[in-house]
């Protein structure tokens, strides 16, 4: 065995790499419960693939048959159900272990130098993440995959010139159409995933090039041992693989849980309206996304003008990209930080979560001028951040990680 | 010393040309790609302006013909009936048509180029469903009701020109495609008069 590892070293250093990101690759030792979720994330990736794989084994991306082959994998094909829930559950499950990824970045201030490319390539992994359930909300071909699809691609009409010739384009059809679904299909399975996979190489690429922030926000690798070892630090493997397997049996349990018991969710991760075929000449009573872009639909709908709407909700995702120079403050972490940041991140969660439950339901006078007014927090959180982190008063940062035991 | 600036000149000049060959072939490698996702010609055909004989439609009456897979209505309005559309009745909500629901030829009070053929795309402009034609007068429609088009799903009314009664769901008028009459009795649906 020793001999074939060694073999193989000679022609692919197998074991220097293994060292270099597991065995001897030092993260933290004080990361908390907001660090599951980067390993979660990248397992909901897997998981999405590999069901995903099994699914169009089955699919068919026409729209004469594509919803009645939905129900032929949920009723005929052997545990056909159980894959599609997984994926389905899974779709959900990405976006609230992503949301809680970000919203660590932005306790911890893991966005801020050295770590400002880490920060983007996990935005675009963001925005091709959105992309990509888009498009797969569009496969079951139900009465919302339809109209909620006849609606987003109705916003690229708001733009103005080529506005209508983009949104020709991107549906290959006057309408929504089979031409549409086929090629959502194409982009849902082969052109995204290659591009996630892509980016989520360089995430991790680049994380571990500067090295994984922690909740103290203090750079480890600027104390180090005689030997060149972080003194703060600890090899990934094993301490850190054994973390993550634990949290993964923790999220297995309430994943698998909803995927046999909840699958719907009561209408948020399934709407109720997707179990009607798509009808072309019938709109249903009221479209709403699926929970995960309610924020930014919410934002999107309080902008009494269409194109304004468009822009406001684009803004709201682009300014995201915009942290690392937007927050001037040296200090990272939220625990050294004064009250401002304390006072306007809670807000900006406030106002996110404030969106999400608008977005879901039909607008009315008082949803709308709250919408309106979550919408100006959301935005006032980056431009209040850009004042006031410049000459934030902050508490000393420890030299040392603090151990919270 | 200069023979080696010249050499290092030239090899600067020619990757320099070849990056931007190379980068303007990639550039018309790129269109074949892209416009593939164009509406194909099946589509097209599909999507193309159509062909109405109006001179079999009598008049008061009313048809429908498909157009890019929605319904298009074509009417042949009576005198009566064109003397009933007021140019502004307080029940309407845009009696003038400023929003930008019809081609510029087609916003007055008839929102029609010929006023005897009134020309429109037969979906609500609230949810999609398409109203019915209620020529006469219908006294459970109400009294201002001069007969016009009216939406089963949620009860939104249009005047004989497809304008919106005031307070209903539908925000707008309907919408009229662009069309032209090539000859008396020939209309086409879907371009304007080229």
């Amino acid at each position: 065995m020793t001999k074939f590892i060694a073999w193989i070293d000679e022609r692919l250093p197998v074991t220097k790499f293994v060292k270099n990101h597991l065995s001897e690759y030092y993260a933290p030792k004080n990361f908390n419960f907001f660090y599951f979720f980067g390993s979660l994330a990248l397992f909901v990736f897997i998981l999405q693939i590999i069901t995903g794989i099994f699914l169009t084994i089955n699919y068919k991306p026409d729209a004469a048959s594509a919803f009645a082959s939905v129900e032929y994998i949920m009723r005929d094909v052997e545990w056909g159900w159980l894959i599609r829930y997984m994926h389905s559950t899974g779709a959900s499950f990405f976006f609230i272990v992503i949301y809680l990824h970000m919203l660590r970045a932005l306790m911890y201030g893991s966005y801020k130098k050295p770590r400002e490319l880490l920060w983007l390539f996990g935005m675009f992994i963001f925005v091709l993440l959105m992309a990509e359930a888009f498009m797969g909300y569009l496969l079951p071909w139900g009465q919302m995959s339809y109209w909620g699809a006849q609606v987003i691609i109705s916003l690229f009409g708001a733009i103005p010139f080529i506005g209508e010739s983009l949104a020709l384009w991107i549906r290959g059809d006057y309408v929504i159409s089979d031409a549409t679904l086929n090629r959502f299909f194409a982009f849902h399975v082969i052109a995204l995933p290659l591009l996630l996979f892509a980016v989520i190489y360089l995430h991790i690429a680049a994380l571990h090039t500067v090295g994984s922030n922690n909740p103290d926000g203090i750079e480890i690798k600027a104390n180090k041992n005689n030997d060149g070892v972080p003194v703060d630090g600890i090899p990934f493997h094993p301490y850190y693989t054994v973390k993550d397997i634990f949290g993964l049996a923790v999220f297995l349990t309430i994943f698998m849980f909803v995927v046999f018991f909840l699958p719907e969710f009561g209408g948020f991760f399934l709407e109720k309206d997707n179990f009607v075929p798509a009808d072309p000449l019938k709109t249903p009573e009221h479209i709403v996304p699926v929970w995960y872009f309610t924020p930014f639909y919410a934002i999107l709908r309080a902008v009494p003008d269409k194109l304004g709407g468009v822009i406001a909700m684009g803004l709201a995702i682009f300014v995201l990209f915009l942290m690392p120079w937007l927050d001037r403050c040296k200090v990272k972490s939220i625990r050294y930080r004064s009250i401002s940041y304390k006072i306007l991140l809670i807000a900006f969660i406030v106002s996110f979560i404030g969106l999400g439950y608008i977005g879901m339901k039909a607008p009315t006078p008082t949803l709308t001028l709250l919408g309106r007014i979550f919408t100006i927090i959301y935005f006032g959180f980056f431009i209040l951040l850009y004042f006031t982190s410049k000459n934030e008063k902050t508490k000393p940062v420890p030299e040392r990680v603090t151990m919270h035991d | 010393m200069s023979d080696n600036n010249n050499s290092s000149n030239r090899r600067n000049f020619l990757t320099n040309l070849t990056k931007v060959m190379g980068g303007v072939g990639a550039v018309f490698a790129a269109i074949p790609f892209l416009s593939s996702m164009s509406p194909s010609e099946k589509t097209k055909m599909a999507g193309a302006p159509i062909e109405i004989d109006v001179s079999n439609i009598q008049p008061g009456a009313f048809k429908i013909v498909e157009w890019r897979g929605k319904p298009v209505w074509v009417v042949h309005r009576t005198p009566e009936m064109l003397q009933k559309i007021k140019n502004d009745a307080e029940y309407l909500a845009d009696p003038k048509s400023n929003e930008e629901n019809q081609p510029q030829y087609a916003q007055n009070k008839f929102r029609s180029v010929k006023p005897e053929y009134l020309v429109l795309l037969g979906v609500c402009t609230h949810l999609g469903c398409s109203p019915l034609y209620k020529p006469g007068q219908n006294k459970d429609l109400g009294l201002e009701w001069k007969g016009g088009f009216f939406c089963p799903c949620h009860g939104s009314k249009f005047d004989l020109s497809g304008r919106v009664f005031k307070g209903m769901p539908a925000p707008t008028n309907l919408e009229v495609p662009p069309y032209y009459f090539a000859s008396d009795t020939k209309l086409i649906v879907g371009a304007d008069q080229g």
